[in-house]
């Protein structure tokens, strides 16, 4: 009780510490990994390992993004990881060219190609989960847990286990530039951690910007409330595992052109960084909060956090350990701010007590989780 | 603490001496004060929720606390319930000055409180729930025959005689508010805070209900009531509370106060819901139901809304009234789109939308404000202003991006037209009043510039003045915009306001229909309601 009654007071003198701390801690957590690790080693700061560490950060990025979308709207997919390494072999499958029996001619389609290809596979297991969650009402847990085997499964069946090495496609063929998706530098930038702008500044948009993004944040909002008021909850539902099923198809291809191979196994557990990056970034796992920002920011807490335990020679054990860590802090921190949602809003309007005195009771302290932090403003 | 509390104990120790001795000095034992209020206040940070709160609760009565959202009844209830901690003032229990650190504080004394929203787990039996949290251990784990054997007595002694092992899911809601209070007595409760006890009861669970608040009164159980139904408080209350705006107006003995008084107090003046809005003619049908049904989701070959046929013309206003389960909701969801139906048609201004979507049929201007506003009408994580203008987006989106400034348009826009207090569109939605909630959602529906208006339930958990603000909206909406409005309600007064029509639905049909100058009585006999005096 003493807290939450401070908690105004102090925000009235201007300045509040705590605060700006807890609303910034993904950044303020990359800060404190980067000049931690900065002083461990002399090899973290600078520029070749940070363009290293990027282009593992696009892979999260890219993952997590499509992810943020899906926990915006209070879902959860769990088959991104296995989605990449599905990708990864389609595209290497594509690129040692596709043979039909029937007319005995084998096809080498140009990159471009493959990349549609790819999407399109990504695309298709997105659209499987949705359609299983949104109109046949599978739990998204359970339709996406479902899909992340199958889509290993093909994988590996597509492969017999094995591992794609020459991506690389020949010039005769009219079937190079693989390597441009990942390997490759742009502005001595890697052209992964390009495409993963390019996506987080469309999606950032698609969210600000467009009634989809409104219907995505009112869908994980409350569905039935969105439903009413017109949203297709169902569609919105559908496109947002389709677009987590590109992205990770994306990533499934710039990963395998990083590494001029793709394995069937490439991605596995990839799912769960995307849902740390996400959580990290201050996006509630029940729907209806988060942001590209954040999760851009917790991508980069995750990779460069973890690049940074291998460069002091952390043992991998070791870097499982503090990963989890920081998993844990990061929801406890969402709890804590979400928790404390309504008891800002009461300083927020130094004015309103006078003019708006119904109001006040309302302003008791909540329930301490995000959920019910509306629900106690009905009054009896 | 579960040996010495359990009903077991409480009837050896209560029943034989207690039943006699209040039953022969009723009037004595009437008047021992359990509890008391002294200058009680309560400051959130600057805001003063509540000032200088006096009044006493006697042995075996009904004390019940009204008063408007907002006044400060659910304050107080939380303070007297050790949910949180006065700022000023103090408690007194039987002339003892007490501090409750917390609920579970208050319930030791003997204070317990029974929520609105039930707190019961509805996958576990009756005996589970009682129980919870404090088994009776035996020699093999938990003592499940004699847990039994208690919760019958106590079900039994609230002469509800449910099974200890039903699930309370199989439960009504009446029963399981029951299964509620027995869990209240069998800590061995003195006093019994109950916060909108009735609010989702049917007319016979409240009767059943009644009968076992008289029944703990006579067993010298003190009852702080809180009800938004005043007429139904007054038929129970012994003292009334009154509180406005976080200080208490009044407080008096049930015999020297009518409902007139306690509206005075509440709202400060004579208070009126409205007239039926006059002096136009009555335009085309906009809205023509056409032997409509629905089926029951749980049981098909029922039907909750039976061949009903229903027209309602622009500017006119339509009050839908019905008991609970009388099909009102399933009608009004089935209209607007969110239940299939089983046969009928639906025709907007004469074109048949009965296979549209909720987002066509709004496009084609017909909308539902539903019952439930926190489950159905706001989305707990927008703004004020986001909420607003959800189903409106389109209004402002030119191509494929939204328009920041023409939003900002749309919502001021609604701010003024439904009048809701706020601190602007960027407040929490959560920051709001219920009937500033509610005006959200109205205004959100009207934002959509629709022809036909549904509303479930709109007055429902908001108080007096914000409903006659509701109704004064609808009923300008009409007259001026030639708006077509359905409003259901289960309160007959509500009926007798703004509508120039009353319907009255029982078991999915239409049992009768009269207009604006009929009686209560009878429009409470049509849906076959036993009529109270």
């Amino acid at each position: 009780m003493s807290k939450q009654r401070q908690a105004p007071v102090r925000q009235r003198g201007g300045f509040d510490l705590g605060r700006l701390l807890l609303e910034g801690r993904a950044f303020f957590a990359l800060i404190a990994i980067i000049v931690i690790f900065s002083l461990l080693s002399p090899v973290y700061f600078t520029t070749n390992n940070f363009l290293t560490m990027s282009s593992h950060v696009a892979i999260f990025g890219l993952l997590s993004i499509g992810m943020l979308l899906v926990i915006l709207t209070g879902g959860i997919d769990l088959s991104v990881g296995s989605t990449l390494g599905l990708a990864g072999v389609v595209a290497g499958f594509l690129m040692q060219g596709v043979t039909f029996d029937l007319f005995g001619v084998t096809l080498y389609p140009p990159v471009w190609v493959v990349v549609i290809l790819t999407c399109g596979v990504g695309a298709l297991i997105g659209a499987i989960n949705g359609v299983l969650i949104a109109y046949f009402k599978v739990p998204a847990f359970v339709a996406t847990l479902g899909l992340l085997y199958v889509a290993r499964g093909v994988a590996l069946l597509m492969t017999d286990g094995l591992t794609y090495n020459n991506l690389g496609g020949q010039p005769e063929l009219g079937n190079t530039g693989f390597d441009w998706l990942g390997f490759n530098r742009l502005l001595g930038v890697p052209v992964g951690v390009w495409v993963l702008a390019l996506v987080a500044i469309v999606t950032l948009l698609a969210l600000a910007r467009t009634p989809f993004g409104r219907w995505v944040y009112s869908t994980g909002g409350n569905a039935r409330a969105a439903e009413l008021s017109g949203v297709p909850v169902k569609r919105v539902q559908v496109s947002v595992y389709v677009l987590s099923g590109i992205c990770a198809a994306i990533a499934g291809l710039v990963l395998s052109s990083q590494l001029t191979s793709a394995g069937p196994t490439a991605g596995t557990t990839y799912e769960l960084t995307a849902i740390a990056g996400v959580v990290i970034g201050g996006a509630a796992l029940t729907g209806g909060r988060g942001n590209v920002r954040g999760t851009l920011l917790g991508a980069f807490v995750i990779g460069f956090l973890s690049d940074g335990l291998v460069i002091i020679g952390v043992s991998s054990y070791w870097q499982t350990v503090f990963t989890g860590a920081v998993i844990v802090l990061a929801v406890l921190l969402n709890s804590i701010q979400y928790g404390g949602r309504r008891k800002r809003a009461a300083p927020a309007s130094p004015s309103s007590p006078a003019s708006a005195p119904p109001s006040t009771t309302d302003r008791e302290p909540a329930a301490a989780d995000g959920k019910s932090a509306g629900k106690p403003a009905v009054q009896h | 603490m579960a040996s010495r509390s359990t009903p077991h104990a409480r009837h050896a120790v209560v029943e034989p001496t207690a039943a006699g001795a209040h039953a022969n000095g009723a009037g004595h034992h009437d008047e021992a004060i359990v509890l008391s209020a002294r200058d009680v206040a309560k400051s959130f940070g600057s805001v003063q929720a509540l000032k200088t709160v006096n009044f006493d609760v006697y042995r075996g009565q009904v004390t019940t606390l009204f008063g408007e959202n907002g006044a400060g009844k659910s304050t107080l209830m939380k303070i007297l319930s050790g949910v949180i901690q006065p700022t000023d003032g103090e408690i007194l229990l039987e002339g003892e000055p007490v501090r409750f650190a917390s609920t579970t504080d208050a319930q030791r004394l003997g204070i317990s409180i029974i929520h609105q929203e039930l707190s019961l787990a509805p996958n576990l039996s009756v005996r589970d729930n009682i129980f919870m949290g404090r088994e009776i251990k035996g020699p093999t784990g938990i003592d499940y025959a004699e847990e039994a054997r208690q919760t019958r007595a106590l079900m039994e002694e609230l002469d509800e005689p449910i099974d200890p092992l039903t699930p309370v899911e199989d439960l009504r809601l009446g029963q399981q508010q029951i299964v509620e209070i027995a869990r209240a007595l069998s800590v061995d409760s003195r006093i019994l805070i109950m916060d909108e006890p009735t609010s989702a009861l049917s007319a016979s669970e409240v009767e059943v209900l009644f009968r076992v608040i008289r029944d703990l009164k006579s067993r010298g159980v003190s009852i702080v009531y809180i009800s938004h139904h005043l007429e139904e408080a007054l038929t129970i209350t012994d003292h009334a509370v009154v509180l406005r705006d976080g200080v208490m107006t009044a407080y008096a003995r049930r015999a020297e106060i009518d409902l007139e008084w306690i509206v005075r107090n509440m709202v400060g003046e004579n208070f009126d819901l409205g007239s039926p809005p006059a002096g136009y003619a009555l335009g085309e049908v906009a809205l023509s139901i056409e032997d409509l049904s629905v089926a029951d989701s749980s049981v098909s070959e029922r039907s909750v809304v039976d061949h009903l046929s229903l027209e309602v013309r622009a500017g006119e206003i339509v009050c839908l009234y019905g008991l609970m389960g009388a099909g009102r909701t399933e009608l009004l969801e089935c209209v607007a789109g969110r239940v299939p139906s089983s046969g009928g048609q639906v025709r907007l201004e004469g074109e048949d939308v009965s296979h549209l979507s909720i987002a066509e049929r709004i496009e084609k201007g017909l909308v539902l404000v539903p019952e439930d506003r926190q489950r159905d009408g706001l989305v707990q994580t927008m703004s004020v202003g986001e909420n607003l203008s959800l189903a409106s987006i389109k209004a402002f989106t030119k191509g494929l991006l939204t328009s920041g400034r023409r939003e900002r348009g749309v919502v001021e826009e609604s701010i003024a037209n439904v009048h809701i207090k706020t601190d602007g569109p960027r407040a929490e939605i959560g920051s709001l009043s219920g009937g500033n909630q509610q005006k959200v959602v109205i205004g959100k529906m009207l934002a959509t510039h629709p022809r036909v208006v549904l509303l479930d339930e709109p007055s429902r958990g908001i108080d007096i003045g914000a409903k006659a603000e509701v109704f004064k909206l609808l009923a300008e909406g009409a007259a001026s915009q030639g708006l077509a409005v359905i409003f259901s309600t289960s309160e007959v007064g509500e009926c007798l306001s703004i509508a120039h029509r009353i319907v009255v639905m029982s078991r999915g049909r239409i049992a009768a229909e009269f207009g604006a100058d009929i009686s209560k009585e009878q429009i409470m006999a049509a849906s076959g309601e036993a009529v109270v005096a």
